[in-house]
């Protein structure tokens, strides 16, 4: 398994746009891939659960990512958050 | 067998094509044990991948159209089709539970609903309304109803529906909806209002139209007379056609009216101006040889979107209508929010009486910042025509002057910073209270101009919800209580050498007109498509003779008895 743990720049922080273009960049992957927030994990392919958690700007987030393809899939959501200025 | 239903006459000239149900459709569902799982999860996936195939072909549609703003929500739509944490749920039910799809699914996206909906963030709860609407959709093909998509429309059809909403007609081609009929509403309601300006027939208020009329019917709208035949005879339909050539040839006929003054046979010259809720409506004002500009709705503007538009957008609004005008008057009424015409991003609460209550001049006196964006756009577009501003929903003095107090302020603000703004610019009021039109002669020493909104004077003097069918036997125009209010406030302006208009439904209506020109209105602003009608009619009007008719139907005594005086007047 591999996980990175992220700091959210975005104004808005993840809602709406954002949490399309994480989860959309998810699925594309084998992978399990899990977004844990506080005390509260969730499938980052579920565009319901990553949105639940409500992550406002200033929160720590981390991705974690299980299987054939985790290393890709987490570099790729890393250059996703960088790319879109979501977060660092 | 040919079937008529009768409603209101909303808007002129015939159409003859298909139905297509604007409705609701019934999703209610019922929980049944299953047999055989697996066909019933197959059943489930296949109705996701049928709701997955429609959204993306609206997501691209909407992208095209749109642009790529509007299609992100389909995305999310997409996402949450395709959302484990709420596919596998569903799945997992209907094999533990041997219960149906339906059921599964509703009770599953519920539960998510739910969730949504507690979230103490506005924009999370909105987040429910998605789910909501992919469930909708999911459940349609499951139970093999039809939902409608406005915006998938490819054939010449006509709308059935309960009512339009704004959002609705936004999202309906001219091209394809030949006409409309619907269930509830009256001649002044917003749909009836819609279908005048894209110049498409319509019936409304016709009761039973959604109960009547399935997919696919045959159905003839009749705008001028106010009917729906549904399915009708071959005989019906070529008779239909002969109208609708008639029609044709008379709209030929007043066409010919485009460029002449509006004058009646004794040389006495009035202005036909029109009602536009957008710069794309000056294209039918120009055809139909509209003299001005009477009243530009600018609540259109703030409409069918998620936020206030900048002062930007609507200064580039504003200089477009008063540029298409090239130096003709263009009145333009500062936004009038409320009562039947709701904000949604204004988060105003509900209200028991929305036509008595926080609306128009008195939302924007409270919410400056809505009102100065507004006026500083309009100062700014000033420069490019003749503009002249009007404020809506004016009760008091006080509040016309609190009202020209502002704009007093904002023209300053703008002057000081080296801001160009017209030398001279009307200021005026809709007349549409009935206070306001009792003191008509001590508000014409200090206004410009009145505009009599008839729409809300006949309603707030009638006491009669406009919206109301029950009520609305009480929408009398002809009312002699609604002329000699009338009467008031053109003498009232007239006495202070200002002038007077109207913008209300009355001003384009062929009974009222003879009166209003016996009563010296000025300006008549009405639906751009009943300008050359009513310049026909007039030219064959006599100013003197009509001074008589309108001096005798202000004595009489009821609604009935002032039509049938004027159209016995008209007929000699």
């Amino acid at each position: 398994m591999v996980e990175k743990t992220f700091t959210v720049t975005a104004e808005t922080g993840i809602h709406a746009r954002p949490a399309t273009l994480l989860v959309q960049a998810a699925g594309k992957f084998d992978s399990e891939i899990n977004l844990a927030y506080k005390e509260k994990k969730v499938n980052l392919k579920s565009i319901m659960g990553v949105m639940s958690l409500g992550i406002g700007k200033g929160a720590e987030i981390t991705i974690s990512a299980e299987g054939s393809d985790e290393n890709d899939a987490l570099n790729t959501l890393a250059e996703t958050l960088n790319r879109e200025g979501l977060a660092e | 067998m040919s079937t008529l239903i009768s409603g209101i006459a909303a808007s002129n000239g015939i159409a003859i094509a298909k139905a297509y149900r604007l409705t609701e459709p019934d999703l209610s569902i019922v929980k049944r044990s299953i047999e055989d799982v697996g066909a019933e999860i197959s059943r489930f996936k296949e109705a996701i991948q049928k709701s997955t195939n429609e959204l993306e072909i609206i997501r691209d549609k909407a992208e095209k159209d749109l642009g790529a703003d509007k299609a992100a929500i389909f995305d999310a739509h997409l996402l949450v089709l395709a959302d484990p944490e709420l596919i596998t749920p569903i799945q997992d039910k209907i094999q533990s539970e041997n219960v149906n799809a339906e059921f599964s699914l509703n009770e599953t996206a519920s539960m998510f609903i739910t969730m949504f909906e507690q979230m103490d963030n506005e924009y999370m709860k909105e987040r429910a309304a998605d789910i909501r609407d992919v469930t909708k959709r999911v459940l349609s093909h499951l139970l093999g109803v039809h939902i409608p998509n406005p915006s998938m429309i490819a054939e010449e059809v006509i709308i059935i529906a309960e009512d339009l909403t704004p959002s609705d007609t936004a999202q309906l081609n001219p091209a394809y909806v030949k006409g409309f009929t619907t269930d509830i509403g009256g001649r002044t309601s917003h749909s009836a209002i819609m279908a005048r300006s894209l110049e498409i027939p319509a019936v409304v208020g016709a009761k039973s139209v959604t109960s009547s009329i399935e997919n696919g019917d045959l159905v003839i709208i009749d705008g001028l007379k106010g009917e729906v035949h549904i399915n009708p005879t071959p005989e019906l339909v070529k008779r239909y056609e002969e109208e609708q050539e008639a029609y044709a040839r008379q709209k030929a006929e007043w066409a010919k009216l485009v460029h002449e003054k509006t004058v009646t046979n004794d040389g006495h010259h009035v202005e036909l101006a029109a009602n536009i809720g957008t710069p794309k409506d000056l294209e039918g004002v120009h055809q139909n040889g509209g003299e001005g500009i009477g009243l530009y709705r600018t609540e259109f503007l703030y409409m069918g979107r998620n936020d206030f538009p900048s002062e930007e957008e609507q200064f580039e609004a504003y200089k477009a209508v008063l540029e298409g005008m090239s130096g003709k008057p263009v009145v333009v009424r500062t936004l009038d929010i409320g009562g039947d015409k709701e904000l949604p991003y204004l988060e105003l609460p509900k209200e028991m009486n929305p036509f008595l209550g926080y609306r128009a001049i008195r939302l924007c006196l409270n919410e400056q910042e809505i009102f100065r964006t507004q006026l500083r756009a309009l100062l700014r577009a000033s420069i490019y025509g003749d503009l002249k501003i009007m404020f809506p929903m004016i009760a008091t003095l006080a509040e016309f002057r609190e009202a020209k107090a502002v704009l007093a302020e904002v023209r300053q603000e703008l002057l000081d910073n080296g801001i160009q703004v017209a030398e001279k610019i009307e200021v005026g009021i809709m007349v549409e209270i009935p206070s306001t039109a009792v003191m008509a002669d001590i508000f014409a020493k200090e206004v410009d101009f009145f505009s009599i909104g008839t729409n809300d004077l006949i309603q707030y003097t009638m006491a009669a919800d406009r919206m109301n069918e029950r009520v609305s036997y009480l929408y009398q125009p002809y009312n002699p209580a609604i002329l000699r209010l009338v009467k008031m406030v053109i003498d009232a302006a007239h006495k202070e050498g200002k002038w007077a208009g109207m913008c209300g439904e009355m001003a384009g209506d062929e009974v009222a007109i003879p009166i209003l020109i016996g009563l010296g209105l000025d300006e008549f602003s009405m639906s751009a498509t009943s300008i050359l009608k009513a310049r026909s009619l007039i030219s064959q009007l006599s100013l003197e003779e009509m001074k008589k008719l309108s001096q005798e139907v202000l004595g009489l005594d009821t609604n009935d008895n002032v039509k049938e005086a004027v159209v016995n007047a008209l007929k000699k």
